[in-house]
């Protein structure tokens, strides 16, 4: 009957990898999650609500989150240690469609690039290599550029500190590309939207409080009215209203 | 076998669990997530006459022991909801179905009440004079009893279901708009519903909800339920559904015996997907810890002797293996 996992998680590491943004290895079911995109929802202990945090990757073994601290929730999160135990609902929402794209090209932003480097690996062993644009503040910020090249995905980094945006990038690398993924924040999205004409896959994210599609606590109207957390996060292009 | 049934009024209940209105949508989505034919009846989300798109986000934060929400009744519109919704939700789900309604003014109330009666599917009406996160409606009507009498009357005279007031409790004296209600023939009251908080983003020195405010709902408000809930009981015969923070079988034996007669789930179930099965799960074990034989009979328990039923319409039909049929329950000595 129940179609969502909860379960409890061991943390295997939850280590610092950039600026504010923590890495943490989570051991436990991972069946229900079906696409990059996805997310999860855990529990922290000291907040009510639960945190929804994207997947950046999976496997049979367990999954993976990254996460910046932005706030109380998160910053408790980063304090979790090795071995202790997280309560999480996992594979929530619907993820990106990878069998629509034969060259695709992933648009990610800071913190959003997480769900895109799961993305990655699933068109990778599926014979095919994305292209890549990450867009972050500094150098300080930069996650998952090398662990991208290391697929053998072309990777262009470009960083607000040098006066350069994602959408700077777009004309030297969407050449052959036939469909962009993007996450990221909200005025990147807006700008990728409307610089890329190519189709395209955007994740939104918003706070939260059951992300199952109960609470209409997300419905937004980027999206007409949609839920974030069941109708997305992931919208094709044409469904957001900008 | 310990006996989990109860009723409010007319409507009988293998047990005193739904969720509330809000938490539940339409009740497709929670079918996916738990056999919600386990639940003693449903509440579905706040009905307008037209569509609502509600309010901007952030519409939800929280604190330690809650929630805050400011969806600012989003719904379909009660066409929608007539022909496609409680249709929907009755294939879905077997027992009643309590619709809630929501309106910015008196004849909306009454319009939505009179449409959704239309749907075989409906057992009960909720109406709503509570939501705080609507300007110029919801909860504007709820904390003058005189405009809540007058909601009342109206929704009356529209509709022969049953109609269950929802109650706010941001108001100095809620036994003032309960006596209002129950005279103009409301069958039962609901209580509470959430209580108007804030909380702001450092950063930006800005509150965190787009709608500036919004109804704290969780553990947070569960003795000020209980209390209001008690304080009712005494202050009316019409039964009364409690919720306000309920999270566990324990709270609901505890809600049942400050007088409510049924209880209603809401932030736990956004939280923790398995609460009210696992709630429902509990029941008898806990019924059994406190030596109760029914749930019915601690309906009220708490109350001083004078306030206590003395002729619950269950109780009497059980005893005399008959079905309930009877409207009101009768629970003081006259």
């Amino acid at each position: 009957m129940n179609n969502t996992a909860q379960s409890i998680y061991t943390i295997a590491y939850n280590v610092q990898i950039a600026r504010q943004v923590y890495r943490m290895r989570l051991i436990g079911d991972t069946s229900y999650i079906e696409t990059p995109g996805q997310f999860a929802n855990v529990n922290i202990d000291g907040l009510f609500l639960r945190r929804p945090i994207s997947i950046a990757d999976s496997d049979g073994f367990g999954l993976d989150i990254i996460y910046k601290t932005v706030g109380e929730g998160t910053t408790r999160l980063s304090r979790m240690k090795t071995g202790d135990t997280l309560d999480a609902l996992v594979g929530l929402g619907s993820g990106y469609d990878s069998k629509t794209s034969k060259r695709p090209l992933l648009i990610g932003g800071g913190v959003g690039v997480p769900p895109l480097f799961g993305l990655a690996k699933r068109f990778v062993k599926a014979g095919i290599k994305p292209k890549a644009i990450l867009g972050f503040q500094a150098e300080e910020d930069v996650i998952l550029a090398s662990e991208l090249r290391a697929l053998g995905c072309e990777t262009v980094v470009t960083l607000d500190a040098n006066g350069k945006r994602v959408t700077d990038a777009l004309p030297e690398v969407m050449g052959e590309c036939d469909e962009y993924f993007a996450c990221g924040p909200i005025p990147m999205l807006k700008a990728v939207f409307y610089a890329c004409p190519l189709p395209g896959q955007l994740s939104l994210e918003a706070r939260m409080a059951c992300g199952l599609g109960l609470c209409q606590g997300c419905s937004s109207s980027d999206v007409r009215g949609q839920r974030i957390c069941v109708n997305g996060p992931v919208f094709p292009k044409e469904e957001l209203a900008w | 076998m310990v006996d989990l049934s109860t009723h409010i009024g007319s409507l009988v209940l293998q047990n005193p669990v739904m969720p509330a209105s809000g938490t539940f949508g339409f009740g497709w989505e929670a079918s996916k997530l738990y056999d919600i034919n386990r639940l003693g009846a449903v509440v579905t989300k706040g009905t307008t006459r037209r569509a609502r798109a509600g309010n901007q986000l952030p519409r939800v934060t929280d604190c330690p022991a809650g929630m805050l929400n400011a969806v600012g009744l989003e719904n379909p519109g009660a066409e929608h909801v007539l022909s496609t919704e409680l249709p929907f939700l009755g294939t879905l789900y077997g027992g009643p179905i309590i619709a809630n309604v929501c309106g910015f003014s008196v004849d909306e109330y009454a319009y939505v009440a009179e449409r959704l009666s239309q749907s075989p599917h409906v057992a009960a009406l909720e109406i709503n004079i509570s939501c705080p996160n609507v300007e110029g409606g919801g909860m504007s009507f709820g904390t003058d009893a005189h405009i809540a009498a007058e909601i009342t009357r109206a929704v009356r005279k529209a509709t022969q279901k049953p109609i269950f007031l929802k109650l706010s409790p941001n108001v100095t004296d809620i036994t003032e708009i309960a006596r209002a209600c129950e005279a103009e023939g409301a069958d039962a009251l609901t209580l509470i519903n959430t209580l108007l908080g804030m909380r702001f983003d450092l950063q930006k020195r800005r509150p965190i909800l787009a709608n500036t405010t919004g109804g704290l709902s969780g553990p947070a408000i569960f003795p000020i339920a209980l209390r209001m809930v008690y304080q009712v009981y005494q202050a009316v015969k019409i039964p009364i559904v409690g919720v306000g923070g309920i999270s566990s079988a324990r709270d609901v034996i505890e809600m049942m015996i400050a007088g409510a007669s049924a209880v209603q789930i809401g932030s736990a179930a956004l939280v923790n997907p398995a609460a009210v099965t696992d709630i429902l799960d509990a029941l008898p074990a806990e019924l059994e810890a406190i030596r109760a034989g029914s749930l019915w009979e601690l309906i009220g328990a708490s109350q001083p002797p004078g306030n206590r039923f003395i002729n619950h319409p269950a109780k009497t039909a059980v005893l005399a293996g008959t079905p309930v049929i009877s409207r009101f329950v009768v629970r003081k000595e006259i």
